[in-house]
């Protein structure tokens, strides 16, 4: 151990008991942390179980409603980033927070530049300090190189490199494996134990088990805002998943498969656009739900975008019953009574400022009409009527989207097509950021459409919810489908295996064209 | 956020209290007429009120057009141009061509609403931010406005007129005209299809898409619609100075952002509501009304003008934020 005399480490931060209230969400109810200097103290816990709102607050973004934060045994309050900075909490955000159009070393030091005598930057110290900071995380790019020719691992690594010139002694990293690749972590994984080993204390948010234990020292797991446990990171998973979902795992995919499924309802063939996928064809039958896996970037959003009108595609057709959909027609798509819950929940699902009802009613403008003129009553009543069989939790249909929670939201959004009469839902990523009851809620409404005869596709990252949820899973790698499998008796190992195939096949097709 | 609400009233007070703080802007005209009765005895009676209807109307015709803009996450640059473009080829077809007023009038806000058309087009299908598709605008149509009057102004037919004289002698018609337009825009903003989509383009012009809206359709609308009122303004514009002139007009596009702004709309697009804009329009014009019976000289009416606009827009955002 280096520099640390005490017997125990130095507590950096310390929460107590805190708790944040939402409008319509308790998102916070109770939560406690410690940090210790020279440790890699692991955040876990579900989509929602509250560790955004937390890590929020030490960024200086949300105030606790109550509940007491300190550092260095001190009572403080954090107002602002800058309280955050300057008491040595740095926060490295799942979105990144980079100005693509400056270079590196500008974003380096945003605001707080090295000056000349004149008061003018001092281009020459401002590229040494950041090449000198490039090094430390191993980031071999020039100072000048603009942020927006840079990868998202090599984002990541500006974003390392800015906390480490700010001499953050709390470092808080939400997800920063999600975007990079086996290689790309290891030399994260080293930057962190580098860190650790200078004193630095680290809250590291994650997903992936394996990287607890790879990394981490202690283990504070989240859920439903509430902190349940303090562990050792050398916890079996077992217990870490039971105390994360904190009941029996089986029933989280409520899934009534059907005995017998429909006629096909959609069928995609051929369907290509250079460059994003290829080849692409599969049935969707009425009552069925059929899943599509494969890792980020495999080209399921854009096939779903692509079935559903909001793209084009250069080859390949679509159909509904048969009938071939014009490509590139959102209308047409929605006609034939297709539906999408896009991935992007507020950027592309929700208007956020308008109200529920505004909302709820968007695919159905013209529907509740009379004499050209929206008729209110109708159209409240629909509204109404579609907000209490999903549950949507809200302080009435005329309040702004924006205040309801991820979960709710993600309801008004799927309410939107059950209102449009769509009879093929794609959801893409439906839950994510949801917290689990609302992710059951969603659950059971899908069998609850399947079991009238509607259909759903539904693309998920989550292996076990696209196996427990699914009938058939379908999975992409690199833009084309590599595999089929029934959902019941697949493996999330048969699924990973054929989401990294394509990768396998390119590389022998390379080794090949190399020899001949 | 401002969703326009119609609620069954309470009792009266209820209502008051409740329109004042939907309203905030409401509130500041109140506050401002009641200074202004104050400090003018000329001012609070119903010919210098009437007086003050005028000279709102022509701005509030134009900032009701340009509502359906804003409310979808544009701007209207050229309404002012529009405006003197369509009176001059009202006056150029009656009093130049000898063309009857009913086929002139027609012609005239035909004019605007093509003009609104090219501008959608370039803003639906040329991918142009509105700003620039409007400011290009702004320029040809009052250079149209001097080819087509050779720049000098043409006497309006006698007939239209009269449309800037008054009604049975007490009711002016610019006035009636900007009551009947801000009718049409509170209709078509909250009880068409047409509107509402307005709102969520404004909002989130993804999610409308994907929700199935003709997000271009409705741009070249909503482009069209404020061309519309643009030429409706500028006939009544040129019927209160029995001449179309082809200077008319410059610079009003500005009061009439103003008035929207004023009136509560975001320029982010996704609010705004009629009767805000009305509410603008008559502020500026209470103003420089009351001003003028102060004896305020000119200058110090910009100066004034200018810090009312900051200073309404500003007590709008803290109201928004307190109620959120």
């Amino acid at each position: 151990m280096t520099g640390v005399d005490d017997d125990a480490p130095r507590e950096l931060l310390r929460v107590e008991g805190v708790v944040k209230s939402f409008p319509g969400v308790r998102a916070l109810d109770g939560v406690s942390l410690s940090v210790r200097a020279g440790e890699v103290h692991v955040l876990l816990g579900e989509n929602g179980a509250g560790k955004s709102t937390l890590i929020k607050m030490l960024a200086g973004a949300h105030r606790p409603d109550a509940g007491r934060i300190l550092a260095d045994g001190e009572e403080v309050t954090i107002r602002s980033g800058r309280d955050a900075e300057r008491l040595g909490i740095a926060t490295i955000h799942q979105e990144l927070t980079l100005v693509p159009g400056l270079t590196v070393a500008e974003n380096l030091f945003l605001g707080r530049q090295p000056r000349t005598a004149l008061g003018l930057i001092d281009r020459r110290a401002l590229r040494t300090r950041a090449a000198a900071l490039l090094r430390r995380v191993r980031l071999d790019v020039p100072p000048t190189t603009p942020v927006a020719g840079l990868g998202v691992a090599q984002r990541q690594m500006v974003e390392i490199a800015k906390a480490l010139s700010l001499d953050a002694r709390v470092l808080i990293m939400d997800e920063p494996t999600a975007v990079l690749t086996a290689e790309e972590t290891g030399t994260l994984f080293g930057i962190v134990r580098e860190l650790r080993a200078e004193g630095t204390g680290i809250v590291f948010i994650t997903h992936h088990l394996e990287e607890i234990t790879a990394l981490g020292d202690r283990v504070t797991v989240l859920r439903d805002g509430r902190s349940v446990a303090e562990v050792p990171a050398s916890t079996p998973e077992d217990e870490l998943i039971r105390l994360m979902v904190g009941r029996d795992v089986t029933d989280r995919y409520p899934r009534e498969r059907p005995a017998e499924p429909g006629a096909p309802l959609l069928r995609v063939r051929g369907l290509t656009r250079r460059g994003a996928f290829t080849d692409v064809g599969f049935d969707v039958r009425a009552g069925e739900v059929v899943g599509l896996a494969g890792l980020v970037g495999a080209g399921r959003t854009e096939v779903a975008r692509a079935v559903f009108g909001a793209d084009r595609y250069d080859t390949g057709t679509v159909e509904i019953d048969g009938e071939r959909l014009p490509p590139g027609d959102v209308r047409a798509a929605m006609r034939a009574g297709i539906g999408l819950v896009p991935e992007d929940r507020k950027g592309q699902g929700l208007v956020l400022g308008a109200s529920l009802d505004d909302n709820l009613t968007l695919a159905r403008l013209d529907r509740d009409t009379r004499l050209g003129l929206v008729d209110r009553r109708a159209r409240r009543r629909a509204a109404t009527a579609v907000a209490d069989r999903l549950k949507v939790r809200h302080s009435g249909l005329d309040r702004a989207a924006r205040t309801l929670s991820g979960g709710n939201q993600q309801k008004i959004v799927i309410g939107k097509w059950l209102l449009a009469g769509a009879r093929l839902l794609i959801l893409d990523e439906p839950t994510r950021g949801i917290d689990v009851g609302a992710k059951v809620e969603i659950y059971r409404l899908v069998n609850e459409l399947t079991a009238a005869g509607d259909a759903v596709l539904l693309i998920s990252s989550d292996l076990p919810e696209v196996l427990g949820m699914s009938d058939r899973v379908l999975v992409m790698a690199q833009g084309r489908l590599t595999g089929e499998l029934p959902a019941a008796t697949a493996t999330q190992n048969a699924v990973m295996e054929l989401a990294v195939r394509q990768n396998i096949q390119d590389e022998s097709a390379m080794e090949g064209s190399h020899v001949g | 956020m401002s969703a326009e609400v119609l609620r069954t009233p309470g009792s009266t007070g209820q209502w008051f209290t409740r329109a004042v703080l939907r309203n905030g802007p409401l509130g500041g005209l109140l506050a401002l007429i009641a200074a202004m009765t104050v400090l003018s005895r000329d001012f609070l009676n119903g010919r210098n009120l009437l007086n003050v209807g005028v000279q709102a109307s022509v701005t509030a015709i134009l900032a009701f057009g340009l509502t359906f803009v804003i409310v979808s996450a544009g701007i209207d640059l050229s309404v002012g141009s529009v405006a003197a473009l369509s009176a001059t080829v009202v006056a150029w077809a009656a009093t130049g061509h000898g063309l009857p007023v009913w086929l002139a009038l027609p012609l005239g806000l035909g004019t605007g609403a093509v003009a609104g058309l090219v501008s959608g087009a370039l803003v639906a299908y040329g991918k142009l931010p509105s700003f620039i598709a409007t400011l290009a605008m702004l320029s040809v149509a009052r250079g149209l406005a001097l080819v087509i009057s050779g720049g000098s102004p043409i006497a309006f037919p006698s007939s239209l007129a009269h449309l800037g004289d008054t009604l049975a002698g007490r009711l002016p018609v610019p006035v009636l005209v900007m009551a009947a337009a801000g009718l049409l825009t509170a209709l078509v903003l909250t009880r068409t299809p047409a509107g509402r989509a307005m709102f969520a383009i404004g909002g989130n012009e993804e999610a409308a898409r994907l929700s199935g809206i003709d997000v271009r359709r409705r741009k070249l609308t909503v482009h069209a619609l404020s061309g519309l009122f643009a030429a409706v303004a500028g006939v009544v514009l040129a019927a209160r100075l029995t001449s179309a002139q082809p200077q008319a007009a410059a610079g009003y596009e500005l009061d009439a952002i103003a008035a929207v702004v004023i009136g509560g709309a975001s320029l982010s697009g996704g609010s705004g509501k009629a009767s805000g804009t009305l509410v603008g329009a008559l502020i500026l014009a209470v103003l420089r009304n009351g001003l003028n019976l102060l004896s305020v000289s000119a200058f110090w009416q910009q100066v004034a003008t200018g810090a009312v606009i900051a200073v309404a827009v500003l007590l709008d955002t803290l109201r928004r934020r307190a109620t959120r």
